[in-house]
């Protein structure tokens, strides 16, 4: 039956490239920690994910989040659980990490720290780009 | 008058916009994602610093502590206000500004 060939083991996986983009800083708004999420439960998936951060997005990541003050979840220890979901292509675009006088050094996981020049070659890679 | 800034200066114009028409001797107080404008090291630094003379300036702590700002170099004379300060400051102004 044809309509069954997606469950049919024979049939060659398509693995597409997923990038999500990350351009918001966290509790501000929702967008950071919804993103974080996505990317979680996609990760099931076995696609080639990879996860970017730029602009504000940055600051998802910044080192000793403590939410306690302010009666919001701290889910900077959550992108710790990348590398468990087999999510290892993280960049953080360099030129951003600038602008707010931060470092990799600053951030709470290891990340690959990439200049504008060769993110934008990356980017251009993928077939689908998931923005927040 | 007091102005609440509550967004980032890398993505809105807030902050300008409040630098720009805010009267003299106002006080000026960073919530949110406004606090990413004390960032001492930061690209918008200067905007603050070269209006301390005009303008008092100051950042929710908590807001500071959740972004994991606690240990990041503010820009000097920025004061730390709690939420208990943040409502006296409110109490202590005839009218308070957002530049939402």
């Amino acid at each position: 039956m044809s309509e069954m060939n997606e469950f049919d083991e024979d049939v060659p996986e398509i693995v597409k490239r997923f990038m999500y983009v990350n351009r918001r800083a966290p509790y501000g708004t929702i967008y950071a920690l919804e993103c974080l999420e996505v990317v979680l439960i996609a990760a099931a998936f076995d696609q080639d994910v990879s996860v970017v951060f730029l602009d504000d997005g940055v600051c998802q990541l910044k080192k000793n989040q403590d939410t306690t003050g302010i009666g919001m979840k701290n889910f900077s220890k959550t992108y710790g659980a990348l590398d468990d979901y087999d999510v290892e292509k993280i960049y953080v675009e360099k030129e951003s990490l600038d602008a707010r006088g931060l470092t990799a050094g600053d951030l709470v996981i290891p990340v690959e720290v990439m200049a504008a020049d060769e993110l934008r070659e990356v980017m251009a890679q993928q077939d689908v780009i998931i923005s927040s | 008058m007091l102005h609440l800034v509550n967004k980032s200066p890398f993505e809105r114009n807030a902050l300008d916009s409040c630098l720009r028409m805010a009267k003299s001797g106002s006080a000026i107080l960073l919530i949110e994602d406004g606090v990413y404008a004390a960032l001492a090291k930061s690209a918008h630094a200067e905007k603050i610093i070269g209006r301390m003379g005009d303008f008092s300036f100051y950042v929710l702590g908590p807001d500071v502590a959740a972004r994991g700002l606690s240990d990041a170099p503010l820009i000097e004379g920025i004061d730390i206000v709690d939420y208990e300060g943040f409502v006296d400051m409110v109490a202590e102004h005839d009218a308070t500004q957002s530049w939402l």
